[in-house]
């Protein structure tokens, strides 16, 4: 059980910049997500805490260790590939045997044939804390077959075994589940979390998928061109991004970005509506982003958007309508219900409105421009908020 | 799809045979071709079979007719006419076994070969694996070398390894048969070919494990490879049985050390005549083990360890 602490990882590949300056600190216990579109770094972060990779500055700590300059097998942790990477020549029992293998035994005792003989009583033991594990992940069956005999599920759970087995003092997971079915995906989802909760071990867990960084993880670092651009829980970082590419990237469908203006006081206004709200300062060209459950369809009249159904989303429970407004020159997507939506077909005209104090400011660069006391307190009463766009 | 059905349509299709000209040359061709390369076989396995006289007026088919015929060497040592009458097939390969210690040669082949391809693989895998799967400075152009390595003639290098070899006194040696071919740059190029398509996910795992980088090699990567090495191993044992150049450069006096190749010369034109009959059926004992050991190894290569568990 250990702090990971990464201070001022820095990689480069040549002259490609990778990373930069990555300050980290995942406490003990925790899911943390490394989550974010792919080449963005977060691979090459994990494999840096994993010993697979040297940084090409800064350092790694493990429980109150420098482990910079330690080798992976010595850093105690255990990864699980998005390839699985299982040996295909060994069995799941010997897969799984592997790094207890190299841990607890010599090399006389690693010795084919002559190793078993010599240490009978180590190698029953590596072999109990093997069926121990597969009692856990009920891989009991499947020990005495090979990779190639095993299904995309099973193999993921061999995986999981061998990094299991050898108790570490935090699991390292690359895209583990990207090479599942879409069933499975979920499914082993909700297992991981699970597992993680039973385990109580720390995980650190990469994806570029952002529903899994939502649904799993304890704090999640969305990270971006080699930085992390936020570092919060996923209701945090879904519900008040501290960028908009943050905002774009968690949630799904994406918020709605709509091109806004600022004068001198403050007062934002999009596409010719006010937002009631105020920003501090007064900022240029702004971006407003609305999520599409923050769209309602609303009649005619002040504060709607009128628009042209282009496309609907049908996901059973919600129904997704893609709306081109401004003749065309953006386009929104809205949620709404299955009973409002009924009646709507594509081409139809409707209006959406935003529902009351859900609209989020964004400033040129990218960065969440907060609203001002006196706003935020608009957010209370519903009747001022009626004028909000 | 449906146009192309019906301009060409498949034979066979529906159970009936149709002819088709292209189908049709394209096995004359292939026929052709494997006629060329069996008839020397077959001559070889029948001339084994055969009296003298037989191979002599090229008469009695595959098995000839297998009739007592006078062994004059016998008759020459001074036995009596009726106690030299032999069956051919018998004559030819005891006497295959008799008049050269073909045994001794064949256990030979087998130490030589077998020695190379091993060594071969000791030297190969770790190169090809640093070249394929590790970053190091000047790797390129390492591996730039070892193609051009590929281009140079045995021939052209063979006067230079005899003299380098003879001074250091390892000619008539098991070593001068087995020292110049233990690196192999075609197969440190085809097992780094090979490597190259092994995900470095494997290899990662593997160190995660606390495996050593020829901890790796030799429990990872050795056993991945098995049907690479199979192929590997199928050329280089051939190469290696069969050859007759090296062996009978450095192989100058004791013929304790000679190759099954060698063997056939003791069957050559002495004054007394080529004796085809025994010579063919040595030829014969020595493609024998390449041929089962193919046979055996074919089924391997297509069986072979797949990297699907990875996949």
């Amino acid at each position: 059980m250990a702090t990971i602490s990464l201070s001022g990882i820095a990689k480069s590949f040549g002259d490609t910049r990778v990373l930069n300056t990555i300050d980290l600190d995942v406490e003990d216990g925790e899911f943390l997500t490394l989550v974010g579109p792919s080449g963005c770094g977060k691979s090459t972060l994990l494999r840096i805490i994993a010993g697979l990779e040297a940084p090409s500055g800064g350092g790694v700590d493990i429980g109150g260790r420098d482990v910079t300059a330690v080798r992976p097998a010595d850093r105690n942790l255990a990864m699980v590939f998005q390839s699985y990477a299982l040996y295909p020549h060994l069995t799941v029992a010997e897969n799984m045997m592997t790094p207890l293998k190299l841990r607890d035994l010599s090399f006389w005792e690693r010795f084919p044939i002559l190793g078993p003989v010599l240490a009978r009583g180590k190698h029953r033991a590596l072999r109990d804390q093997v069926d121990e594990t597969a009692g856990v992940l009920k891989i009991d069956p499947l020990l005495d077959r090979k990779p190639g005999q095993l299904s995309g599920g099973q193999r993921q759970r061999a995986a999981l075994g061998r990094a299991m087995v050898r108790k570490p003092v935090a699991f390292l997971m690359d895209e583990p589940l990207s090479n599942l079915d879409a069933a499975l995906r979920v499914h082993m989802r909700a297992e991981l979390a699970e597992l993680h909760r039973a385990l109580g071990t720390t995980f650190i867990y990469v994806t570029h998928d952002q529903a899994e960084a939502l649904t799993m993880s304890d704090r999640m670092a969305v990270m971006m061109h080699g930085d992390i651009l936020q570092l919060d829980n996923p209701r945090r970082v879904y519900g008040d991004p501290a960028d908009l590419r943050v905002a774009e990237f968690v949630g799904s469908p994406k918020i709605n970005v709509l091109p806004g203006d600022a004068d001198s006081d403050g007062r934002l206004s999009f596409l010719g509506l006010p937002v009631k709200r105020r920003i501090a300062g007064s900022h240029g060209g702004i971006s407003i982003g609305i999520r599409p459950e923050h769209l309602r369809l609303s009649g005619a009249g002040e504060g709607a958007l009128s628009g042209i159904v282009r496309h609907v989303e049908h996901l059973g429970s919600d129904i997704f309508l893609h709306v081109d407004i401004a003749d065309g020159a953006h386009r929104l997507v809205a949620r709404a219900t299955p009973a409002e939506a009924e009646r709507i077909s594509i081409a139809d005209p409707v209006n959406v409105a935003q529902v009351d104090g859900a609209a989020m400011a964004f400033a040129a660069e990218g960065h969440r421009l907060r609203f001002s006391e006196f706003g935020a307190a608009s957010r209370e009463t519903p009747q001022m908020d009626k004028a909000v766009a | 799809m449906t146009a192309m059905t019906h301009v060409r349509p498949l034979p066979r299709m529906e159970g009936t045979f149709r002819f088709s000209t292209t189908e049709t040359i394209k096995h004359a061709v292939l026929i052709l071709g494997a006629v060329i390369v069996l008839i020397p076989f077959y001559v070889m396995v029948s001339y084994s079979m055969k009296s003298p006289s037989e191979i002599m007026t090229n008469t009695g088919g595959l098995f000839g007719a297998q009739e007592l015929f006078r062994d004059d060497f016998c008759v020459k040592l001074g036995n009596a006419a009726e106690d030299c009458m032999v069956r051919p097939l018998i004559y030819n390969y005891t006497t295959a076994f008799e008049k050269a210690p073909l045994l001794l040669y064949l256990l030979n082949g087998v130490i030589v070969t077998l020695s190379i391809f091993a060594i071969q693989i000791v030297v190969a895998l770790p190169c090809a694996y640093a070249l394929a799967k590790l970053r190091w400075w000047g790797r390129e152009a390492v591996f730039a070398l070892v193609l051009f390595c590929l281009l140079i003639p045995v021939h052209a290098i063979a006067l230079p390894l005899y003299i380098m070899l003879s001074k250091v006194g390892l000619t008539n040696t098991y070593a001068a048969l087995i020292i110049p071919w233990t690196i192999s740059v075609f197969g440190i190029f085809l097992m780094r070919q090979f490597f190259m398509t092994v995900p470095d996910d494997l290899i990662d795992a593997a160190r995660m494990d606390g495996m050593s980088e020829y901890s790796i090699i030799w429990n990872v990567m050795l056993p991945t490879a098995i049907p690479a090495l199979l192929a590997f191993g199928i050329f280089s044992v051939v190469a290696h049985w069969n050859d007759y150049f090296w062996p009978r450069i450095v192989i100058t006096g004791n013929r304790d050390l000679f190759t099954p190749p060698l063997g056939l010369r003791e069957f050559k034109g002495d004054a007394d005549g080529d004796n085809f009959g025994p010579m063919m059926a040595t030829a014969t004992i020595i493609v024998t083990p390449l041929i089962v050991a193919f046979l055996l190894a074919q089924r391997r290569f297509i069986e072979g360890i797949t990297l699907t568990g990875m996949k």
